[in-house]
């Protein structure tokens, strides 16, 4: 018993109709209220800045930018990102989606330890994961060195490549699609679980036919930010030496300062990730995923592991091993070494308490932000909210060097007073990690049913008080996770902090990169171990937020 | 899915009391600020934190002048102030490389010829744009127990020997690279530089995105030899101690192989604060900042009389080629070359 496939009802709304965009308005639509569609095109008209200027900029080359671009094998590097794309978005997947199950619907020991650590690969900025994977696995690494005391192992095969640079990313990446995952659990309806077990379907059985295909959105969701993020990313690229899109135009800005190709480059890439947005939204399909039945729904209750425990248990300590534990120990014994060969080593409290300020305004915003996209796109859909959906993931899939260059252009030239300042900063961030915001919370909106908001309004309400006081509400988990994710990534976030942040505004990502830059690792080190530290505090405090069940 | 109404405000009613205090706490801030008086300078410096913040602070206690740094890859600086042009905040850029400064040479101002006097000429703008600060040189990094310096070869050119095969690393897409082969086609001819490039690829170099990780990479016996620039080893052995099995090695016979780069300053047209911008670079160029370089960053002072590091071959040991910046001018030939022997993409 799948899901049942309804289509969500087509809706049109008023600016279709104003903008002259909707065919004749049929009888019974509703119209889309302006505290939806107002933040929507706000947002839209914040995501399109960086295509404005990567387009301004690409024509600045002239037919140069084009014949660079051919003669540049773009073509064997789109392959190269696709490829890195593909294997870290599925391996991706097969570590979140049973992780999330485990932490969120079994008995698993110590599931709420779990539960939080197992987010925190994600404050790791990448350039320090792949330099850790490198260190630990290289040739010559550490393993190489311990496996060389017992066998006598003198090299070990390049890590670097694909494969090294899949691991990395896939460690960092991972948590995306686990939160989204978990934020989908807790919404689904536990009845059919329950129906499903009653019909005599046994517990693996409805796993795999009744949960996990309700876990589809979520999965779908968790994936195109890993993807995405994938796309992005720099750091892991270039010290596993993989050549991608990203890499391309890091070298365009960096060593080349062609600001002209750099920007061709992205406007490719960007094409390459709206086809994987749209892949997404064919992927979570028209199922339906909200409660059908009357009643009010409870907690699920916990499905037995039995001898099942203890393999689990390894599985959840494995992973946090290899995403957390290995760059922590490693952290730790760089910070341990300088200090016992007489650095002095500061504790950045400023610097943390920057991070966390600058991030925890950013998670709040995106998430504000996307609560009426959300609602917007999936209730009135038509083509100003199929748009609007789209442009929200240009920041997101964009290098970050090419999204902060953009705000500079329009930030020096048209908002010169806040120009360098924390809103700003703020602004960029949403920019750039609003799609987490955005796929979190559509995730749990795609499990509130419409029928309440319609029998609300057989009841006399207004669109607006049932959004605050019946949409909303149900949506908070998902709220918390967007919040969360946009919050980690904010404070690992380091092209546009650089940049864009108030001048002298130092976070902990800016002093790890300073230190990581010039080869100082035990400087490099402390900060690192705090940015973990600081960012476990209020992951925990989401995750033990989440509803608690059997009470 | 039994979260009703009041449990909704109770899990968010923390966030949002926190975001609105912080908000107000934001506004407190932003009014505070606000001195770009005449004892100001604003810097964008392509030079890490770690390096000049403490000289930098320096010349702000001594001056009694505020100075705001931004700090960020020189780069991507670069391509900022490209992109702020007439409206950029700052003053000064303090740059990693010529390669930085050139880019933005058209937002730069002649810098008058007392302060460009203070650096020997091979370190300073052909056009007065800019001038140098302090000095780096490329080196070969070598495993000390796979290879001795008598093993080297006189001339960087010497590493297309056969006998280098899967023994090499290095870096093609890093600029002080890139400047040494714009050095090589400079005295060399472009020729020999496509045939050295060639040699160097037919001896399957293992590449790396940046010198710090070849350092290590020599260390641990993954490549034999790596070029570099000379100051990361310094590093690796202040962290590490001797027993840190890499060591540089500068070409005895000189040649771009052995090329002493500059880091760099210039000033912005725009700048609002040019006289204290004019003092900045003179201090960079003073005995006391110069002496810091040497003993603190590892670097090679470009004035008389300053002692360098213990440990740092002196300068006056290494065959410098007095390569000048006008030889060096021609990144994007360099660039196109690379591409064309197919060693970038």
């Amino acid at each position: 018993m799948g899901a049942m496939q309804t289509t969500v009802p087509q809706t049109g709304g008023l600016l279709r109709r104003m903008l002259g965009l909707g065919g004749v308005p049929h009888a019974g639509r509703r119209r889309a209220p302006a505290v939806l569609w107002l933040p929507s095109v706000a947002v839209a008209i914040a995501m399109v800045l960086p295509l404005v200027y990567l387009v301004e900029r690409s024509l600045d080359g002239g037919g140069e930018v084009v014949g660079l671009l051919w003669r540049m094998r773009t073509a064997e590097i789109a392959f190269r990102s696709a490829a890195l794309v593909a294997v870290v978005t599925v391996a991706s997947a097969l570590i979140a989606a049973p992780l999330a199950w485990l932490t969120v619907r079994t008995d698993l020991p110590l599931r709420r330890f779990w539960s939080v650590v197992t987010v925190l690969p994600l404050v790791i900025p990448s350039y320090v994961g792949a330099f850790l994977v490198v260190v630990a696995l290289g040739p010559r690494g550490m393993l190489q060195g311990f496996l060389e005391s017992l066998f006598g192992i003198e090299r070990l095969p390049d890590i670097s490549g694909l494969w090294g640079a899949a691991l990395t990313i896939t460690l960092l990446s991972f948590p995306y699609t686990l939160l989204s995952v978990r934020a989908g659990l807790w919404g689904q309806d536990p009845a059919l679980d329950e129906m499903s077990r009653s019909l005599g379907l046994g517990q693996w059985k409805t796993l795999w036919r009744v949960t996990l295909p309700q876990m589809r959105p979520s999965i779908a969701a968790g994936s195109l930010l890993v993807a995405l993020y994938t796309l992005s990313d720099f750091g892991a690229v270039s010290l596993l030496r993989y050549e991608t899109f990203t890499w391309a135009i890091y070298l365009q800005y960096e060593t080349a300062f062609n600001r002209a190709l750099a920007a061709g480059l992205s406007l490719v890439m960007i094409a390459a990730a709206l086809s994987l947005v749209v892949l997404e939204a064919q992927a979570r399909g028209r199922s339906r995923y909200y409660r059908a039945a009357t009643g009010a729904a409870r907690p699920a209750s916990l499905v037995q592991l039995g001898p099942w425990r203890w393999p689990a248990f390894a599985f959840a300590a494995a992973v946090t091993a290899l995403s957390l534990g290995m760059p922590l120990a490693l952290l730790a014994y760089w910070a341990v070494r300088g200090i016992a060969a007489g650095e002095t080593v500061e504790l950045l409290w400023g610097n943390a308490l920057n991070s966390v300020y600058a991030s925890g305004l950013a998670a709040v915003v995106a998430v504000l932000a996307a609560v009426p996209v959300v609602v917007f796109t999936l209730r009135y859909p038509g083509r100003v909210s199929w748009v609007v959906e789209r442009l929200a993931y240009t920041g997101f899939a964009l290098p970050g060097i090419a999204v902060a260059l953009a705000l500079i252009f329009f930030g020096a030239r048209f908002a010169t007073p806040l120009y360098q300042t924390l809103a700003l900063l703020v602004f960029a961030y949403v920019v750039l990690f609003f799609p987490q915001a955005l796929g979190a919370i559509r995730s749990t909106y795609l499990q509130v049913s419409p029928r309440l908001s319609e029998s609300a309004m057989s009841l006399g309400k207004s669109t607006t008080s049932i959004l605050w006081r019946v949409t909303l509400p149900l949506m908070v988990p998902g709220m918390l996770a967007g919040g969360a994710l946009v919050f980690l990534t904010a404070m690992k976030e380091l092209p546009a902090t650089l940049l864009l942040s108030p001048i002298g505004f130092g976070t902990l990502a800016t002093s790890i990169w300073a230190a990581a830059e010039e080869a100082f690792f035990a400087r490099a080190a402390v900060p690192a171990l705090l940015l973990v530290a600081v960012s476990a505090v209020p992951t925990a405090f989401l995750i033990l937020r989440e509803p608690r069940r059997g009470q | 899915m039994e979260v009703g109404f009041r449990s909704w405000s109770c899990a968010l009613r923390l966030p949002f009391l926190l975001c609105a205090s912080l908000l107000l706490a934001g506004a407190f801030v932003a009014c505070g600020e606000d001195d770009s008086g005449p004892g100001s300078l604003t810097v964008y410096s392509g030079r890490s934190e770690e390096l000049v913040a403490p000289i930098i602070e320096q010349f702000a206690d001594a001056m009694g002048i505020q100075v705001d740094v931004r700090y960020a890859g020189t780069a991507a600086l670069a391509a900022t102030l490209l992109e702020e042009g007439g409206n950029s905040p700052a003053d000064v850029f303090f740059a990693q490389d010529p390669g930085g400064l050139g880019a933005v040479e058209d937002l730069l101002e002649p810098l008058p010829q007392s302060v460009l006097d203070l650096a020997p000429e091979w370190a300073r703008s052909p056009e007065g744009l800019w001038v140098g600060t302090s000095g780096r040189a490329r080196t070969l990094v070598y495993n000390t127990e796979n290879v001795t310096e008598a093993d080297l070869p006189d001339d960087i050119g010497g590493l297309t020997d056969p006998k280098w095969k899967g023994r090499i690393g290095w870096a093609p897409t890093n600029g002080s690279f890139q400047a040494m082969v714009t050095a090589m086609r400079s005295r060399w001819g472009e020729d020999a530089t496509r045939d050295w490039l060639e040699g160097i690829q037919a001896n399957e170099p293992i590449v790396y995105p940046k010198n710090t990780p070849q350092v290590a990479a020599a260390a641990a016996g993954e490549i034999d030899v790596g070029m570099v620039n000379h100051y990361y080893l310094h590093r690796f052995l202040a962290e590490e101690g001797d027993s840190f099995k890499a060591r540089n090695y500068h070409p005895r016979g000189g040649g771009p192989g052995a090329l002493v780069m500059v880091a760099g300053v210039g000033i912005l047209s725009t700048a609002g604060n040019k006289d204290n911008a004019n003092r900045f670079i003179e201090f960079l160029l003073s005995l006391a900042a110069q002496q810091y370089f040497a003993s603190q960053t590892f670097e090679y002072p470009l004035v008389e009389g300053v002692v360098t590091q213990r440990g740092l071959t002196p300068i006056e040991e290494i065959n410098n080629p007095l390569i000048t910046p006008r030889e060096m001018a021609d990144l994007e030939g360099t660039q196109a070359l690379l591409r064309d022997v197919g060693i970038t993409p």
